[in-house]
């Protein structure tokens, strides 16, 4: 069993050090052209060197993401109680919901833009939009998983409406909120970055197309990886959340 | 003086009666069980007792007082232990007071003045799934006592312990229950324990179910699985099961 764990928690590390090296061999031996392809020393330099405008521009990206997961969990949460409670409101919504994650993010970003200018709103807007899904979904399963025995139980103690969601449909919903939650706190950075390549004055999106037209492959790729750690650490932070709601999940 | 009383109760699913003109009397302090075969009705019954499910004809009773379609007013104990896994055991004991409207901190000092009278001192803080099968049941006891009713419902509240853990939680109920003095109706298929802790038994069977026999239980607590009475009243009850 030790052992086993051991090599749970060292393989991750040993497959990310196998891809640096792979990197950073591919880079040394230019087998692809420094140009295209800056190796991880240049990309670690860039980083460095353009931490303090990195810093600026994150603080605006991170502000739009968490601003709209914020707005994505409050709307996600009001839908799902009330299509849990009126049957006919969610046979009503659901289809539409679900129609709406079709239509791609990519392809409302530029309207939202039109409608609403180059600030912040457009793009809390859309980290609204592609975070409320899987929190709304989530909550919604967690809410109907409720146990009916539970239910009556309660309901035999005379409790209300109210008393058995709060004491038996939150709590059985809350960790398929936090499934919901991470996917969604992985898509926020993202969402937001993709809204504001489409126009705006700041922000990690801005600072890529910049670097883009400049073809700033090293820059590029420093902003990349911040992105990733960004969502990384917005996971991290929600992991964290979910152990500290749920105490009764641990051994 | 009848606690709860049960008259005429009939109930139908979807056209179909699940049981006929039910009537049954619990008196102060007494333990009756209800002893029936599977799909009898047993638990179609409770759910009608404790206000959770209509009938379609009677009503039901408590300290003369029509409580038919009324949750709330008396305890019911539900066949899985069905405590909650997202709260301590003392936030899953006290919660029929916080349902009542008690303070949280009230309810769970109340509480906590009973876990030791239950045998369950110490485990304030832990969660569920850390109790035995043993205490878990002692604990859906207690929080099914808290809930405040003199009189309480238990469906088949031992059926899922080993046969040595509901022995031992056999004698342990003989003996709170003459601490707490709670009427209390609960169902079994089990014909050892009917005859070992109820002061009265009802035979429920047939389809839809129907009260086919009562059969009072004179022998003194504790019972002796073993002795000659209790042989004779195990005969008794086999010979007027009807399957």
């Amino acid at each position: 069993m030790k052992r086993n764990s051991v090599l749970t928690k060292a393989a991750p590390i040993v497959s990310l050090s196998v891809l640096m090296l792979l990197w950073l061999f591919a880079s040394e031996k230019e087998l692809i052209a420094s140009y295209m392809l800056p190796s991880p020393q240049e990309v670690i330099s860039a980083f460095v060197s353009e931490l303090p405008v990195l810093m600026n521009h994150s603080l605006v990206t991170v502000q739009e993401a968490i601003y709209g997961l914020l707005i994505g969990i409050a709307t996600a949460f009001v839908a799902a109680v009330i299509m849990d409670s009126v049957s006919f409101i969610k046979s009503a919504l659901y289809p539409i919901l679900v129609i709406s994650q079709t239509i791609p993010t990519i392809a409302i970003a530029p309207l939202l833009v039109l409608w609403m200018g180059f600030d912040m709103a457009p793009k809390i807007t859309l980290v609204v939009l592609t975070t409320f899904f899987p929190i709304a979904v989530s909550l919604l399963d967690g809410f109907q998983s409720a146990d009916r025995d539970e239910i009556n139980l309660l309901r035999s103690m005379g409790a209300s409406g109210a008393q058995i969601f709060r004491h038996i449909k939150l709590p059985s919903a809350t960790e398929q909120f936090f499934s919901g939650l991470k996917v969604s706190a992985s898509y926020a950075v993202v969402g937001a970055v993709i809204s504001e390549w489409l126009g705006g004055f700041e922000g990690l999106g801005v600072y890529m197309t910049r670097v883009k037209q400049a073809y700033a492959f090293d820059k590029m790729f420093a902003v990349i990886i911040l992105i990733s750690l960004l969502s990384l650490i917005l996971m991290a932070v929600v992991a964290m959340l979910k152990k500290l709601a749920t105490p009764y999940l641990k051994k | 003086m009848d606690k709860l009383v049960a008259e005429g109760i009939t109930v139908e699913f979807d056209g179909e009666r699940i049981i006929e003109n039910v009537s049954l009397t619990l008196k102060n302090g007494e333990i009756v069980s209800l002893l029936g075969v599977s799909g009898s009705g047993k638990t179609t019954l409770f759910n009608v007792l404790s206000g959770l499910c209509s009938p379609v004809e009677g009503r039901v009773l408590l300290d003369g007082e029509d409580i038919t379609r009324k949750p709330g007013k008396v305890s019911y104990m539900l066949q899985k232990d069905l405590l909650l896994r997202h709260y301590t055991v003392i936030d899953n004991v006290s919660l029929p007071l916080v349902i009542k409207g008690m303070s949280k901190k009230q309810a769970r000092e109340k509480a906590a003045a009973l876990l030791p009278v239950f045998g369950l001192e110490g485990t304030e803080k832990k969660y569920p799934h850390e109790l035995s099968g043993g205490m878990r049941q002692r604990c859906a006891l207690l929080r099914t006592y808290l809930t405040g009713s003199e009189a309480a419902l238990l469906d088949e509240p031992f059926s899922a312990l080993d046969t040595l853990t509901k022995s031992a939680v056999h004698g342990w109920y003989l003996d709170i229950m003459k601490e707490i003095r709670l009427s209390t109706v609960f169902v079994t298929h089990d014909i050892d324990e009917a005859i070992l802790l109820s002061d009265r038994i009802y035979i429920l069977s047939g389809k839809p179910g129907r009260i086919t026999d009562e059969i009072s239980v004179d022998l003194p607590k504790p019972r002796d699985t073993l002795s000659d009475g209790f042989i004779e009243y195990k005969k008794l009850i086999k010979s007027k099961i009807i399957l």
